[in-house]
């Protein structure tokens, strides 16, 4: 126990350097993190545009809100970003991706795909 | 369900739920992509249809659930003084609860049978 709390300790994360997988996974939280912080505004909307036409028109508004967008363009990363990575958890569940080549590329390809999905998603909804 | 949501089972709804979302998304994506929502009616339409209704309940339980795991072991990573978790898991249970309750209802009052 006293061998243990005598380790040394260095969390610089600025000089730390992540494997990849650790990005796509850290990643993962921070997003999902957003993504449950935008569930009120998601429950708000959806009533807002459900009630009647001029609630609608009023959620259509909302949306094309400078802050709003900003938070859109956040969210839509979290989405593609979540999605992706959780699908990747989901093939190692499964025991595909394992080895260590593998599984860094498949990290490669999450953290690359998911801005690119979020640009398609932003370009199509804008 | 709190106190139940632990270990296997907690795993098991983090994946079916993920799935069942990945699943509906993805609908939703190819459905809307080139049929845009731009009035009320189409909205509303689309969303009062039994069948659209309920695939969507299911998509904001799943949506509850998973993020309920999700922050729950968040929290249990980064927040050790236990009055403070406690306080906190309390506040996000009842913004999930809340939101979640908020949204089926107005689902559920859309509905035309």
């Amino acid at each position: 126990m006293t061998q243990r709390d005598n380790r040394p300790k260095f969390l610089n994360l600025l000089h730390i350097r992540f494997p990849v997988g650790a990005v796509t996974s850290i990643a993962h939280r921070l997003s999902g993190i957003v993504l449950f912080l935008a569930l009120p505004l998601g429950a708000y909307v959806l009533d807002l545009s459900l009630r009647n036409p001029a609630g609608f028109e009023q959620a259509g508004k909302l949306l094309t809100q400078p802050v709003v967008r900003l938070v859109l363009v956040l969210l839509a990363w979290s989405v593609s970003h979540h999605l992706l990575a959780g699908i990747r958890f989901l093939l190692l569940d499964l025991g595909i991706g394992l080895a260590r080549t593998a599984a860094r590329r498949m990290a490669w390809l999450v953290n690359l795909l998911a801005p690119v999905f979020a640009l398609a998603l932003l370009w199509r909804w804008w | 369900m709190s106190r139940r949501a632990s270990g296997l089972k907690a795993w098991l709804i983090q994946r079916f739920s993920a799935a069942y979302m990945a699943v509906f998304l993805l609908y939703c994506l190819i459905r809307f992509w080139n049929a845009p929502l731009s009035d009320y009616q189409s909205w509303h339409d689309w969303v009062a249809h039994p069948l659209a209704n309920l695939f969507i309940g299911l998509f904001v339980l799943s949506l509850l659930l998973h993020a309920w795991v999700g922050i729950r072991d968040v929290i249990m990573d980064y927040v050790q003084p236990i009055l403070f978790r406690v306080t906190l898991l309390a506040l996000i249970a009842l913004i999930l609860t809340g939101s979640g309750l908020w949204s089926l209802r107005m689902l559920f009052v859309t509905v035309t049978w």
